[in-house]
């Protein structure tokens, strides 16, 4: 396609035919189809896998327990998978969403504040965190492996002073456990936490895919750089980005919460990595500019799915440990024979 | 003397959307310099990578000392005594000399846990003075001036005992004195039976150093010839593939342009003193000066990247402040960098999301959500009318051939409507034939009625497409001359002289 000479441009529609273009672009669409489709497929050998080897596997009550007990990951995955597509990273999801749970457990127990109005208070105070790491980020422009350790241990270290070291109960809130625990479908054994999952993934994916902060997300890990001098406020959208993981990371709070009945203040470290790692298994690229929320959910659901076969299946809790790991390095590496020397 | 070092036959290689080199051919004897000449993407670079094992041809067969080899790694090019030289240094800043140059080959002591440094040192030291070279091998690399990191480059690719030195453009950012080291030293290699592939752009040294010259263009050999009767005019018009014609330059335009965009005063803590100009609706403002003299500061502080410690801005008569890209976008002055994979594109965005990139606000709904069909639209409006050739709008942009690419950076500033464009070197790393199109699309941009700033290093290129002439040297403007007034040694004369005075105000 050098052959152009100094007559003039070649008409561009006779360059749109060129047949070896049309081919490279085809294959890169159904490559990028093949990403989303791989990880799915997976999810279903991996059902398929477990229910031939554990006849409870497949029943509908251990279902509803995988999905209860990937929401809270899936949750915090969501969030961070714009942080991880603008190029950033978070480790202070766990102890965050640790330290909103114990703020809702202050608000609504201690302080007796309305349900709505504790519930809404202790997801903006996961805001308030994932604000303090924007502005750590793109103000003081600390790394944000740096800023978001750092905010780790200080959400860690406060939600233990806070909480005095012990459990908060919610169990003079009425109402609150139904955060998690109710069906909101009448008929439908379904938790409202599992439908919290789904209906924030359904949000992520637009705001990912079809909001401004989402293409801004995508513009500045693809290349901070062009995306500055192209004229996009890199730093306001970079605070707006972990902003919206703060969000996330507070509704995590609030549903694990309502999900234990109570905000336990040790809980929480290593959910960051989990959620990392479901955001990886899906497909999203740590160096940025690359992933998607659906990729997230799958990646979540077979974190879940992994961790809960291993479990029927007796296999120790060790174990399952070493086998996430194992996921992790296999899900990465066949997206790297994907994607071959393109990427 | 004579032996045949490397043989080249009829070397393809396709990258995706781009025939990089097609049939080439081209051989090497043992002491002898033979250059590598051709215009930016003419197929230099792909060939030298591909005798540095970074890439591999598709068609075609490189023989080293008559025997045919796979050189499918920079390893096996090692071992083959082949070396190169990059024209971006890749060395180690915080690295000493001597680690760098025997850097992966150090000698280990303390049951090889340990470097050992002494020994280290000492070799650089014997390999110091066997070339002659006068650094200390225990200095950063970090302190070194370029040239001396460029002489490091060379000491590295010598102490491989490499017998096939490639350089890349080793005099770009060489003083004269420094240059003439380096010719001397060539001589030296030269005696030893090394044979040497030197690409260079200034073709007036080729004369001084070569012995053939091969000329290639659009990924083909065009041909070769003793450098000693090769004449440079000839050697030209076989780069560009076309006799060259007498200079054309634009026409002038009319007296009365109304002004847009007026700096004054304008300084940086680094660099630029007291630059003040003006541009013109409908004007194409060059921007000429050697590296170094400030002209990418120009441009960068005029559109917010960079922080200035003085000076005004005005756009058509009203007092500015830039404090942000962000800002210059709002105003509508827009940047096309010269490093345009840095600073230009996302690569891995597709070229609608690239033209869009500057523009999404607009491309949106009530509801805040992107409207695909509309960027859809605006993408294939601005691939159609600057003939982006592309096979579709979704089409990575990493991809596309250097001319094609800077199209997509253009196509995101006209999207955005920016009424001044301020364009760095826009024809650096571009094909001969996209370079033509870039400058009418330049003329086009500017008869519509934007105001052009075109930084150029190619004094060709400036006398050819700017109306004025700015002229920097050393963060100064020293010059703003009419185009009817400026030749190539008026330009050079300002931008190498200190003009008593500073800065002239246009």
């Amino acid at each position: 396609m050098r052959d152009v000479d100094a007559t003039g441009p070649a008409p561009a529609s006779e360059a749109l035919t060129a047949p070896e273009h049309v081919r490279t672009t085809r294959v890169g669409v159904l490559r990028r189809q093949l990403q989303q489709f791989l990880a799915f497929a997976s999810l279903i050998a991996l059902i398929l896998f477990f229910s031939i080897a554990d006849d409870n596997f497949l029943t509908w009550s251990n279902i509803t327990g995988i999905l209860l007990s990937t929401a809270v990951i899936g949750i915090l995955a969501l969030g961070t998978t714009f942080v991880i597509v603008s190029g950033g990273i978070e480790l202070s999801l766990g102890t965050g969403m640790t330290l909103a749970a114990v703020m809702t457990g202050v608000f609504l127990t201690n302080l007796g504040w309305p349900l709505l109005l504790g519930v809404v208070a202790g997801i903006l105070s996961g805001a308030a965190m994932g604000l303090i790491n924007g502005l750590n980020i793109a103000v003081l422009r600390i790394p944000p492996f740096i800023a978001t350790l750092a905010m780790m241990l200080i959400a860690q270290g406060l939600a233990l002073v806070i909480s005095g070291t012990a459990p908060i109960y919610f169990t003079d809130v009425p109402g609150f456990t139904d955060i998690s625990q109710g069906e909101l479908i009448p008929g439908v054994d379904l938790p409202n936490a599992v439908l919290i999952l789904f209906a924030l993934t359904a949000l992520g994916a637009i705001v990912l895919r079809k909001s401004l902060l989402g293409r801004y997300a995508f513009a500045i890990g693809s290349n901070e750089e062009a995306a500055d001098i192209s004229g996009i406020d890199v730093r306001r959208w970079k605070i707006l980005i972990y902003t919206l993981s703060g969000v996330f990371m507070g509704i995590a709070g609030v549903v694990l919460a309502a999900r234990l009945n109570s905000a336990q203040p040790a809980l929480g470290l290593g959910y960051e990595l989990q959620a990392i790692a479901a955001v990886v298994i899906g497909g999203t690229s740590l160096q940025g500019g690359k992933g998607s929320i659906v990729g997230t959910l799958i990646g979540a659901l077979i974190v879940g799915t992994v961790t809960n076969g291993l479990r029927i299946m007796s296999i120790p809790q060790e174990w399952q440990t070493v086998i996430i790991g194992l996921v992790i390095l296999v899900a990465v590496y066949t997206d790297n024979l994907r994607r071959g020397r393109d990427g | 003397m004579n032996a045949q070092l490397v043989r080249v036959d009829g070397v393809s290689k396709t990258f995706p959307g781009v025939r990089a080199l097609s049939d080439v051919s081209l051989t090497l004897d043992a002491g002898e310099v033979h250059a590598l000449v051709g215009e930016n993407g003419a197929g230099k670079s792909t060939l030298m990578k591909i005798l540095a094992g970074i890439h591999h041809q598709d068609e075609g067969t490189v023989a080293i000392d008559g025997r045919v080899v796979e050189i499918d790694s920079p390893t096996a090019a090692q071992d083959l005594g082949i070396s190169i030289i990059h024209q971006e240094l890749s060395l180690m800043p915080d690295l000493t000399i001597a680690e760098n140059i025997f850097i992966g080959r150090e000698r280990r002591r303390g049951f090889g846990l340990f470097v050992d440094d002494a020994d280290l040192n000492r070799r650089a030291r014997e390999l110091f003075d066997h070339l002659g070279i006068a650094l200390d091998p225990r200095a950063k690399v970090g302190s070194l001036l370029v040239a001396q990191q460029q002489v490091v480059e060379i000491a590295k690719a010598l102490s491989f005992d490499a017998r096939i030195i490639i350089m890349d453009e080793p005099t770009a950012a060489l003083t004269e004195s420094e240059t003439h080291a380096l010719f001397g030293l060539i001589g030296d290699l030269k005696r030893h039976g090394t044979g040497i592939i030197y690409i260079s752009h200034r073709l007036e040294e080729l004369a001084a150093v070569a012995d053939r010259i091969t000329v290639l263009r659009d990924g083909a050999c065009v041909g070769t010839l003793a450098a000693r009767d090769a004449d440079l005019r000839q050697v030209v018009s076989m780069m560009v593939g076309r006799q060259l014609r007498g200079q054309t330059r634009p026409p002038s335009l009319p007296g009365d342009l109304p002004t847009v965009l007026e700096v004054r005063g304008l300084s940086t803590k680094s660099l630029l003193k007291d630059v003040s100009f003006s541009l013109r609706r409908g004007e194409i403002l060059g921007f000429a000066g050697l590296m170094g003299a400030g002209r990418t500061e120009v441009a960068r502080a005029i559109c917010g990247a960079d922080r200035t410690d003085g000076g005004e801005i005005f756009l058509s008569g009203r007092r500015v402040r830039v404090s942000s890209p962000a800002d210059a976008a709002r105003l509508g002055i827009g940047y096309l960098s010269e490093d345009r994979k840095r600073f230009g594109l996302m690569l891995d965005q597709d070229v609608a999301f690239n033209i869009v990139a500057s523009d999404l606000r607009r491309h949106v709904n009530a509801a805040g959500l992107v409207r695909d069909d509309q960027v859809r639209q605006t993408a294939r409006r601005y691939v159609e009318t600057l003939s982006i050739r592309t096979p579709s709008i979704r089409q990575r942009t990493k991809h596309l051939s250097g001319g094609n690419q800077q199209k997509v950076v253009i196509a995101k500033w006209l999207a955005r409507d920016c009424e001044v464009l301020i364009f760095d070197e826009p024809t650096r790393g571009i094909d001969v034939g996209a370079k033509e199109e870039i400058y009418s699309l330049l003329r086009t941009l500017a008869d519509e009625g934007k105001a052009i700033i075109m930084i150029s290093s190619e004094l060709p290129e400036v006398l050819r497409m700017a109306d004025r002439i700015a002229v920097m040297c050393e963060g100064r403007l020293t010059a703003v001359l009419d185009n009817a007034d400026a030749d190539q040694e008026t330009i050079m004369t300002h931008a190498t002289k200190l003009v008593p005075g500073g800065g002239v105000a246009a």
